[in-house]
């Protein structure tokens, strides 16, 4: 505790933005790309403390919202075999696919376990011999090193009772489809701290050139948050273009070495659908010929199924900074955390959700009558 | 889910062939496989995602950011279920 009071201090937030106020002649807009970092921003209505001219827009970085309902679909199909004992992160139980979601398939019998770690499916895979473990291996480049370790343990030492059903994603080429996309309104990025802490930055150098935007690797605490905003705003208004560390107390440029070097054994970069915004040549991460063998889809030939997103849900857009939640009609109306409609309000780190928790669905007149109990 | 939580390496051992500790999060003690960060040793503080430490941190960076997770609720996955070593039967 003794260490809080300096990072939240109101002084030191204070002071940020009125060097933010400074130091900003233009209007911009900058994404920050990690779910953390929304949730943290909107937890801590730091978007409103920015000066009207800073715009911020909320990234793809959240792997739970991202899940193509292909891939849960397949998950739920795979989870229903009595064969089979489907493990998975918690966040991902009460993401709602075609029909249903993981909750309800364990609520009818099927063997849906949370795990803590993917290699707590090793210790299941040998209490259960008889019994086919699979696991739910979702997410970016920090979670890789962890299902990397599955695939690779699995193969060492020879279980023929595991496999890992994969749908992983990655940072910079989804920054890249966002650039590229002739709607784009976003001129800078707070870029991901924690993906940063396994891949390093160095990916993203080619990117900030490319497209002359800067990109700013930032933490998830408030004041990350504003030395980042800060960070960017300067380099954009000297014309500056470059890949900036705010989170070095955690990372450097290189990353973590040993990690990367499991996960360049273990998967290859493949194409990746993401939820809301379709297919992204590269984004993803497949298992490498050599585990093939450890791949769900291959094991269980679950036949691609097609899925339909509601027509009113403008995640995709969201996921892009074009457009934000307020924008969707549905928004706090038809589309709530109990039932989402799309990508952005399935999980917590999704700006739909992260709005809705913190009360930005509501109008004045709510918050007045709230206001009375201390909003 | 793509935040990492930091605690603190109490002990070390090895497990299947893997560098492991238990590494205590606040009142939590949980397992954590040191196998990209092997320079780690008991006392130190690393940052850890579901299951395995992915970067070492100073003390103080430790518990600021505990704070801040706590504060944003993302200290959710430290309660998923603990599952034994196949002898002590599974989970």
């Amino acid at each position: 505790m003794k260490y809080l009071d300096e990072y939240r201090d109101g002084d030191i937030a204070a002071k940020l933005v009125e060097r933010i106020r400074r130091v900003q002649t233009k209007p911009w807009v900058i994404m920050e790309v990690c779910g953390g970092q929304t949730h943290s921003i909107v937890k801590n209505g730091i978007d409103h403390l920015l000066p009207k001219g800073v715009e911020l827009v909320h990234g793809p970085g959240c792997p739970v919202c991202v899940t193509p309902l292909e891939m849960i679909d397949k998950a739920h199909a795979i989870a229903r075999r009595p064969d089979v004992v489907f493990c998975s992160f918690g966040d991902m139980l009460r993401v709602p696919g075609s029909n249903g979601d993981l909750f309800s398939i364990k609520s009818q019998g099927g063997d849906v376990r949370v795990v803590y770690s993917p290699i707590d499916c090793l210790k299941i895979a040998k209490a259960n011999p008889d019994r086919q473990i699979v696991f739910f291996a979702i997410g970016f480049e920090t979670t890789a090193p962890a299902n990397a370790m599955l695939a690779w343990q699995a193969r060492a030492t020879g279980m023929t009772n595991v496999s890992l059903l994969v749908s992983h994603v990655l940072v910079p080429p989804a920054i890249e489809a966002i650039l590229s996309s002739p709607q784009n309104r976003v001129q800078g990025f707070l870029g991901p701290g924690h993906v940063c802490a396994v891949v390093g930055y160095r990916e993203y150098e080619p990117l900030a050139g490319r497209f002359h935007v800067p990109i700013v690797v930032t933490g998830f605490e408030p004041l990350d948050i504003l030395e980042g905003v800060l960070m960017v705003i300067e380099q954009l208004e000297q014309g500056r273009a470059e890949v900036e560390n705010q989170y070095s107390r955690v990372l450097d440029r290189g990353g973590n070495r040993p990690a990367q070097d499991l996960i360049g054994k273990v998967f290859e970069v493949s194409d990746r659908k993401w939820r809301g915004v379709g297919n992204i040549p590269g984004s993803g991460f497949q298992l490498r010929d050599e585990f093939r063998e450890f791949d769900a889809e291959h094991r269980f030939s679950v036949e691609t199924i097609d899925t339909m997103e509601p027509p009113v849900c403008i995640a995709g857009q969201i996921l892009q900074g074009i457009k934000k939640p307020h924008d969707c009609p549905a928004f706090g109306t038809e589309c709530t955390p109990q039932h989402p409609l799309g990508a952005t309000m399935v999980s917590a780190e999704g700006a739909c959700a992260a709005y809705y928790a913190y009360g930005r669905h509501l109008t004045d007149a709510d918050l007045v009558t709230i206001g009375a109990n201390g909003k | 889910m793509c935040l990492a939580i930091p605690g603190r390496v109490v002990e070390t051992f090895l497990q299947n062939g893997m560098r492991m500790a238990r590494v205590q999060f606040g009142g939590v003690t949980r397992d954590a496989c040191l196998d990209y960060v092997p320079e780690t040793t008991v006392g130190e503080y690393v940052l850890v995602h579901v299951g395995f430490a992915i970067s070492r941190v100073d003390e103080k960076e430790a518990h600021r950011t505990y704070q801040a997770l706590a504060e944003l609720d993302q200290l959710t996955e430290l309660e998923a279920p603990i599952v034994d070593e196949p002898s002590g039967g599974a989970a």
